[in-house]
């Protein structure tokens, strides 16, 4: 029988971690993350979890630290957030690319400067091309489930990955849910002891992290493109066999939210989706045709799904918690360029930047101004939405 | 030397069924020299040689053997960089352009 708690999205990512039975966490604190390695560390000392905890002195040896216990063979775990995860930069592609599946979390904050410690999603967008699986969960339970699938994906022999799970800073690390929080048996039952010949053995010595030129460079780079397209069914198929165990499942790489007759839509990632199923229930019961798209998964991108929908929706909004200076926001240019050639009219809402809440109206004035293009009424492409002035 | 020997029966990867996974492969495989970029290389006048041994000491590669009774060079590090020739009081080490002289 599993047991509900009343937890953090950080406290329920931390029962998720303690579930999969990592053998080593390496991890340096940082806001809005801290609690959750806390949460850890008390697992330890409470004698709940058996793990090695590597303490280092920054986030680069920290991720320089998973990489090396990833090589012995060990189920590795760390997290980060902001500056910590920029820091860890160099180190992401080195775990990417020599294809160890460490998992980690992002409490997903503003970049400096000005100095800022609260969620948006610039952390992440900025590692965009670190060869990692990115995740976005909406809430606690589902920060803790996307942790235990995260390991099953990442340590698929097919994938050999390492997974981000990306967690909106202070809008769930630190805002308090009712969790299921699995039985020990049920996670065993589902993710198996990481086992892999990728590793540092005496029996089979090899060189690990070795210098390949021009000559074998590319092929490598391939291999990983595969193992993301690998990824693409293996997220959907873990989901589905997770469901089946739990009872909830997320739905893959998308989640819709009642698309079906939809002619409006906006698209998502992590805690906003939240907000935005509330102002989508009550549009519906006015009779406004508006739906969600939830993206979980932003590498691998869901490219066939967003190909498959081009003509599907009169109208359709993207809400980055993020912005790429001198364009636009991350996710509206790659979800517009697979919409390339349909006929949905396209705006894109820049929200939420530093911590700024997102309320209600905010995105209700969002899917009024996708019924305004839907009247061909002319819409600015770029939004800053919910700005003072 | 505890330096891999270029290994001239190597198989680099001919196939994806051969390639090497992530960044690993096996050991103590030199599959090329490694000393691809070098355009002089020094050659020892063993006759006019006193053993020593500052060569041996300065060589930043490493590649100078002294155990022979001789100081010999292992063509498959030396990068030519001719620290040992400058080094060499009796100046009986010079620096031959490559593919004119033994190497």
């Amino acid at each position: 029988m599993s047991k509900k708690a009343f937890l953090s999205a950080n406290e329920a990512a931390a029962h998720g971690v303690r579930l999969c039975r990592p053998d080593v966490v390496a991890a340096y604190p940082i806001t809005p993350q801290t609690t959750l390695v806390e949460k850890l560390a008390d697992f330890l000392a409470d004698g709940e979890a058996d793990f090695r905890y590597m303490m280092v002195e920054s986030e680069h040896s920290a991720m320089a630290a998973a990489l090396g216990a990833s090589m012995m063979g060990a189920r590795t775990f760390t997290a980060s957030s902001s500056q910590g995860l920029l820091y860890m930069c160099e180190m992401l592609s080195y775990v990417s690319g020599a294809r160890h599946p460490v998992v980690m979390v992002d409490a997903n904050r503003a970049t400096a400067t000005p100095w800022n410690i609260y969620g948006d999603q610039r952390d992440v967008f900025a590692m965009r091309d670190s060869g990692w699986i990115m995740l976005f969960a909406e809430n606690g339970q589902e920060a803790l489930d996307m942790v235990i699938q995260a390991y099953k994906l990442a340590e698929d022999p097919e994938v050999m990955t390492p997974v981000m799970v990306n967690l909106d800073g202070f809008t769930l690390t630190h805002t308090y849910d009712l969790v299921e929080i699995p039985e020990q048996e049920e996670v065993d039952a589902f993710l198996p002891p990481f086992k892999t010949s990728n590793k540092l053995d005496l029996e089979d010595p090899k060189t690990l992290c070795q210098t390949v030129g021009p000559d074998f460079h590319m092929e490598g780079r391939y291999l990983q493109q595969q193992a993301f397209e690998k990824a693409k069914e293996k997220i959907a198929a873990y989901d589905r066999e997770y469901g089946e165990m739990t009872g909830r499942s997320y739905g893959g790489m998308i989640e819709e939210y009642r698309c079906e007759d939809a002619e409006l839509v906006l698209v998502t990632t992590g805690s906003v989706s939240g907000t935005t199923r509330i102002v989508v229930d009550c549009l519906r019961e006015e009779g406004k045709k508006v739906g969600m798209i939830r993206v979980r998964s932003y590498r691998p991108f869901p490219k066939e799904y967003f190909d498959s929908i081009k003509d599907r929706f009169a109208a359709m909004g993207v809400i980055d918690r993020s912005l790429s200076f001198g364009l636009e926001g991350t996710l509206y240019s790659e979800v517009k360029a697979e919409l390339y050639g349909g006929s949905a009219k396209l705006v894109n809402f820049i929200v939420g930047l530093g911590g700024r809440d997102i309320p209600k109206d905010l995105i209700a004035m969002m899917y009024d101004k996708l019924d305004r293009m839907q009247k061909n009424e002319a819409e600015e492409e770029v939004q800053f939405l919910g700005m003072r002035w | 030397m505890n330096k891999p020997a270029w290994n001239k029966d190597y198989q680099a990867p001919s196939g994806w069924d051969t390639m090497f996974f992530g960044a690993s492969n096996g050991v103590g495989i030199l599959p090329t020299p490694n000393s691809g970029f070098r355009t002089f290389h020094p050659v020892v006048d063993q006759d006019a040689c006193i053993h020593c041994n500052l060569c041996w000491i300065y060589c930043p590669e490493g590649c100078i053997e002294k155990e022979t009774g001789k100081m010999v060079v292992d063509m498959d590090y030396c990068k030519g960089c001719g620290i040992c020739a400058n080094e060499c009081p009796r100046k009986c080490i010079s620096m031959v352009k490559d593919g004119e002289q033994d190497e």
